[in-house]
């Protein structure tokens, strides 16, 4: 069997060639895409470090078919920094809010973490409330405990996105 | 400080002021870019996956497998079974050093624990190894399983721990319960916990020939590892090369071998391909070390004014059926309060589970749970404020040895984290405290203790043509930032700014930094880089000072100071010259220096060395349901000298939520007729999700220590731990007067 | 995870025809159906993806003044919906309180309903359990059961049903919409889930191929959005099932309780809807006495199956707290912590 999908992942239209219905979205992005940024903690939707967007939506990509998602967006970790010219790099402001807060020790929930981050910042159902961005970031383990500089981190950025909102507006 | 004691180092010099500063982390930007690679994202071409098939049952053997079905899904290579597996050049059943296990690589068809391997199914794809593994259909004969106190054989023991005495006196005891006014006991039973790094054991294998080994892997001692694994498959230590630049966290469990990943290098070697091996998260429940079972008993004497005249610790510790890992939670007691007696002792219980092994804060995470329950225990039978008799009961020196303390900054500990948390007017009495929503408000406190072990580590430093520096030691970095650090103490002793250092590790194939453990891997590989780089600028001086051209000319009984990549003359500073002008001139390329983890033996043992910290929790309980939140958790904490305040912080915040973990969540459910454990996931092995912490803080209380080494750094990683599981079981029993006696605490035992 | 053919009908016809085959299951987002493949515990030969199937994904107001959800509305949808919130609160806030964001984002209302039991010997392909192979026994019964059920359970199996969102449906009188190769039809939530007795294999009342396509909350439901709560207790703060939760809905005649809706969560094999309570309550003075009565009522027929007797004394002291919030007011905005009996509660009334 083999089935053809049409995917964007991070920005590129892709013409994906399988022959496994099995294959989740987490197999394929690791093992035959080459984007190993997303990471199999539980393979069970019980972590989050396999956290993408899809649609523009945070979802655990462990627990979806890749099978049925032929037409889907895709933005994984390796998509969210902005090309910073040659050899450079423009961090995303979660992923820079994250180096300033220390929002992570051993670094392998950090991808899962900082994608859901921006799945919430989208979302808009913070707000600048501290307990909220905890809770809406419960579906991340982070088994170092880097819990408070990833709040901070995310806190950070949805200041930031807030101010530059005001900026816009203004 | 005692007549005969040695005089203390001098301080240690500094060349730049790299050392204090709250770096972020180097690795900062790989790791929030996706681009810092762990073990399973390597995927070299002609990659074989293997999965384990593991065993359902806790004692018996494997009677029949059906390798032909599992052979016959499209996609699957190879079966390995006790009938066709590879041989090894060291029989898995005999140790090897000091932190080698027995283990289970499929060497026969006995099953010793539920979750162990019989089966390697090697496969072209991930997807045809998993349900190859899922069709062999295994059959076995079972053996009733040994799962608990009743039906364990006991034992006692000829050392816990890593080759700690199972059993330590000090005084006369029965003398010091004589002359107590009361006697309190405790009785705190902990259960199995499982490291669960959030990434699962994983390793790729690559063969050259039959005799070069390329592992990419997790890994917690790179040069031990590379040795151990040399031995089982025969060949020389210098043709493994283990790759280890970033581990999804160790806590212990990456620094022991285990038999999945031999197995999954034995078939890379058979079937000529790499392979892959990551074990699921619920085959982690087994083959790869837990923190093992506990049931303690504290008894203390107490005299009529509140001092402890006896401190007896007694622990029945679980290991597996074949092979001893005890968890030295009685040890816990030895090094914390003043007692005229003290008896730590510790039983051993062989049940059929994997073996247990270090977890994060071994023996002294589950030895200070129970012993701060029992010191706030005593401090009620009192009548005293908990910290009142803390302070009581303060070890001057280490009870038992006498021996002074190298630097204890405990008093400061205890009175800036009361300061900060507020503990001043705390009632004594419990349940008197709600809060606005008429929730019962407890506070409780813990002392936190971690000694100082020191590892034997070497390291290279090489001072270049364009006055930069590379600085090499096959550290790890498992989370608590060593990349950071351990460049940081380089760039220090190369007085360069830390940008100009670059700093090589994780490889097996640089100078052996020693374990990344027991919290002391920052002062060992530290001290190594510290010599080596202070050894390059001394070569750098001599080349300098042995060339008339050179402003630092003769300079070399007098002496130079590097600072900013320039060496100054220390009489005259305005005589200076740059490390690139030097090597220029000279015609050299580069000079590099070595050095290796030293410090004064004497000292060692002249001085008792711990870090020290105090630990103050709140927490609300429902008075109705039960249920508790920790509200907050302030630690503060005196470990000498601190490297990079950002990253010590973060590590204590882990240790607590460490041991928030411990007190409320954490812990294997196991079916007590099969051995089964039933909660084998992240689910319903609940550990804290980032709303389970809605406040951690933590003090850096400053500390100098002139004995510990050379550099004056203690270790951070674990004592954070300790501590924090007593403060929040204490805070609990603050708030709804239930002292408990298991952890984790559940909600049923405060309805 | 067994190898399985994987079908996109073009229509519900053609959904219907391939699902009734044995060996068929349908597929939305799959985020419980996978956890159970993946192992072993379910090992279809076919996957049926109804997840593009038009006309499932709205949420519409009817024409009396009830709403109807389709099937494939996501968790994280509904529970925003700002029609929802206003007037039906307790159905986000028992969603916002389940799983994570991520699967919430990705779970569909049908799925949600049609969820398996949590029960660790479910899952477990070594264990035994009726429920997955039936006739084999039930491991669970002597096993580590303390959070099993106490109401409704059989000695061939003490499972729980573990949705949130069911337990504020069964007690708003939700209706589900089914369709499949024998047509459509209508059943209660309350009565799409069966108790265990002798066939705990049987979950549900549907039949081979029939598909949940919707489900309809009637008006009566909106009445209580002024005092209702859901309350959940769990283990962990987020991110965790309910070890016991509970719904009620109150609607107020001065200080007398007109209709009173009642119902727990994590308790049995079904969203457990508390009848008995309610009739008690209906006509009694809003008081807390009344409502000890009813927890006590609502729990007279429960037993422990095994060690988990505290869940009926939990439950009890969970239902009176419920009702006690709910006659506080339901909160203005929605709760940080979601069902968490630590979200602060202001008892402002709810500007329905």
């Amino acid at each position: 069997m083999s089935l053809s999908l049409r995917l964007d992942i991070n920005g590129e239209p892709r013409i994906v060639e399988i022959d496994d219905p099995r294959i989740t979205l987490l197999d394929l992005l690791r093992e035959r895409l080459a984007l190993t940024g997303a990471k199999k903690g539980c393979d069970r939707g019980q972590c989050g470090a396999c956290t993408v967007l899809v649609d523009g939506r945070r979802i655990n990509s462990c627990l979806t078919l890749a099978v049925s998602l032929d037409g889907a967006e895709i933005t994984t970790i390796e998509g969210l920094a902005g090309d910073g010219g040659v050899g450079g790099e423009r961090l995303h402001p979660v992923q820079a809010a994250f180096i300033r807060h220390d929002g992570f020790q051993c670094g392998f929930c950090t991808p899962g973490q900082i994608m859901s981050a921006v799945g919430l910042l989208a979302e808009g159902h913070a707000g600048a409330d501290p307990e909220r961005v905890r809770e809406l970031m419960s579906g991340n383990l982070c088994r170092c405990g880097a819990y408070r500089g990833i709040t901070e981190a995310v806190l950070d950025a949805i200041a930031a996105e807030a101010g530059a909102a005001r900026e816009d507006a203004a | 400080m005692p007549l005969d004691s040695p005089a203390p180092i001098a301080p240690y010099p500094r060349h730049g002021s790299n050392s204090g500063q709250p770096l972020t982390r180097r690795d900062g930007e790989l790791k929030v870019t996706g681009r810092a690679t762990y073990a399973a994202d390597n995927h070299p071409a002609d990659l074989l996956y293997a999965v384990t098939a593991v065993s359902s049952i806790a004692r018996g053997r494997v009677t029949a497998l059906d390798v032909a079905a599992a052979k016959a899904h499209p996609g699957v290579v190879e079966v390995f079974t006790p009938a066709n597996r590879p041989p090894l050049a060291h029989d898995p059943d005999v140790k090897l050093g000091m932190f080698g296990f027995r283990i289970e690589v499929l060497q026969d068809d006995g099953v010793r624990y539920v979750n162990q391997p019989i089966a390697l199914v090697v496969a072209e794809t991930l997807e045809a190894a998993v349900e190859g593994a899922a069709l062999l259909n295994q059959q076995y004969e079972a053996q009733p399983a040994r799962t608990g106190l009743d039906d364990g054989e006991r034992y006692a023991p000829a050392a816990v721990g890593v080759g700690a005495p199972a059993h330590t006196a000090y005084g006369d005891l029965d003398a010091g319960f004589a002359a107590a006014d009361q006697i309190v006991e405790t009785d705190i039973t902990t259960p199995a916990q499982f490291h669960n790094a959030m990434e699962p054991h994983s390793v790729v294998a690559q063969w050259d020939g039959d005799d070069h080994l390329t592992l990419d892997m997790g890994n917690q001692a790179l040069v031990m590892s590379r040795d151990a694994y040399a031995v089982y498959f025969g060949i020389p230590a210098q043709n493994v090369l283990i790759r280890s630049p970033f581990l999804g966290g160790g806590f212990g469990s990456k620094a022991i071998l285990n038999g999945p990943q031999i197995l999954a290098i034995l078939a890379a070697r058979q079937l000529k391909r790499p392979v892959k091996l990551a074990l699921s998260r619920a085959q982690m429940y087994g083959p790869v070390g837990h923190r093992g079972r506990t049931w303690q008993r504290l008894r203390l004497g107490l005299d009529g004014e509140g001092r402890i005249t006896a401190l007896h610790h007694q622990s029945t510790a679980a290991t597996s059926s074949f092979e001893d890992f005890l968890e030295p939670a009685a040890s816990a007691s030895l090094h914390a309060y003043a007692s005229p007696a003290i008896l730590a002792e510790t039983q051993g219980l062989r049940l059929d589970t994997g073996t247990p092994g270090p977890m994060r804060a071994p023996g002294e995470a589950s030895g200070s749970a129970a012993l701060e329950v029992a010191i706030d225990a005593a401090a009620d039978a009192c009548g005293m404020d908990p910290l009142e008799f803390r302070l009581l009961n303060y070890a001057e020196t280490e009870p038992g040895t006498g021996r002074p303390y190298s630097s204890k900054a405990l008093r400061e500990c205890y009175s800036e984290g009361a300061k900060r948390f507020g503990w001043a007017g705390r009632p004594l009495q419990p349940r008197q405290m709600r809060d606005e929503n008429g929730m019962l408000v407890g506070w409780g406190m813990g002392t936190a203790l971690f000694p100082c072990p020191h590892f034997p580590a070497e390291a290279r430093a090489t001072l270049r043509a364009d006055g930069t520096a590379l600085v090499e030691t096959a550290g790890v970095d498992m989370g608590q930032g060593a990349w950071t650090a351990l460049a940081q103490i380089a760039a220090e002793a190369l007085g360069l700014d830390p940008e100009q250092v670059e700093f090589r590790s994780g490889v097996s194939d640089l100078p052996d930094a020693g374990v990344a453990g027991g919290s002391g891997h920052t002062a060992s590989a530290g001290l190594a880089l510290h010599n080596a780089g202070e050894d390059a600028i001394a070569r750098l001086a001599e080349l300098a000072g042995a060339d008339p051209a050179s402003p630092l000319f003769g300079a070399g009984n007098i002496g130079v100071v590097a600072r900013a990549g320039r060496l100054h003359r220390r009489d005259d500073e305005g005589r200076s010259e740059s490390y690139a002008d030097i090597l220029a001139r000279t015609g050299k390329s580069m000079v590099v220096g070595t050095g290796r983890m030293a410090r004064d033996d004497a000292a060692a043992q002249a001085w008792a060395m711990y870090s020290n910290g105090a630990v103050f929790a709140e927490v609300k309980v429902d008075p109705d349901l039960g249920v508790v939140r920790v509200t907050r958790l302030v630690g503060a904490f005196a470990a000498g000298r601190i490297i990079n305040p950002r990253l010590v912080r973060s590590q204590y915040y882990g240790g607590m939520i460490w041991g928030l973990s411990f007190a409320l969540h954490e812990a294997a459910q196991t079916d007590r007729r099969t051995g089964r454990i039933m909660n084998a996931d992240l689910s319903e092995y609940r550990v804290p999700v980032n709303a389970d912490v809605p406040s951690v803080e933590a003090i850096l209380v400053p500390e100098e220590d002139r004995y510990v080494n050379p550099l004056g750094i203690k270790g951070v990683g674990e004592i954070g731990v300790t501590g924090t599981v007593g403060a929040i079981a204490n805070a609990v029993r603050h708030a709804t007067g239930v002292r408990v006696s298991r952890f984790p605490i559940r909600i049923e035992d405060l309805l | 995870m067994n190898r399985f053919d994987y079908i996109r009908p073009a229509s519900a016809a053609e959904a219907f025809a391939e699902a009734a085959r044995p060996g068929s299951a349908y597929l939305a987002a799959g985020t419980n159906l996978l956890d159970l493949m993946k192992g072993g515990a379910a090992r279809p030969d076919r996957l049926v993806d109804i997840s593009r199937l038009p006309g499932l994904d709205r949420i519409e107001t009817l024409a009396d003044g009830g709403v109807r959800i389709g099937a494939l509305v996501r968790n994280a949808d509904l529970a925003y919906d700002a029609g929802i919130q206003r007037r039906f609160p307790a159905v986000s806030e028992a969603l916002l309180s389940g799983a994570s964001p991520q699967l919430r984002n990705a779970a569909t209302l049908g799925g949600n309903l049609l969820q398996r039991t949590r029960c660790p010997y479910f899952y477990d392909v070594a264990s035994a359990c009726n429920r997955r192979t039936p006739g084999s026994g039930c491991d669970a019964l002597h096993g580590e059961n303390r959070l099993h059920a106490v109401l409704g359970w059989s000695e061939h199996c003490i499972a729980t049903h573990p949705s949130d969102l069911c337990v504020p449906l069964v007690g708003l009188d939700a209706v589900v919409e089914l369709e499949g190769p024998g047509g459509a039809r209508e059943v209660q939530l309350e009565a799409l889930h069966c108790l265990p007795g002798a066939t705990p294999e049987r979950e549900t009342v549907l039949a081979p191929g029939e598909l949940i396509v919707a489900v309809r909350l009637p008006p009566q439901g909106a009445g209580l959005a002024a005092h209702s709560r859901y309350l959940k207790v769990r283990e962990r703060t987020s991110f965790a099932f309910a070890v016991v939760s509970a719904f009620a809905g109150l609607e107020l005649d001065g200080g007398t309780i007109r209709t009173a809706r009642v119902a727990l969560g994590g308790v049995a094999a079904r969203p457990w809807r508390a009848r008995t309570a309610e009739a008690a309550l209906e006509g009694a003075p809003a008081s807390p006495d009344s409502f000890a009565r009813a927890a006590e009522i609502a729990l007279a027929d429960a037993h422990p199956s095994g060690e988990n007797g505290f869940k009926i004394a939990l439950a009890r002291r969970l239902i009176v707290r419920a009702l006690k919030d709910a006659l506080a007011g339901t909160p203005e905005a929605p709760a940080a912590l979601p069902a968490s009996p630590f979200a602060p509660h202001p008892g402002a009334d709810h500007a329905a």
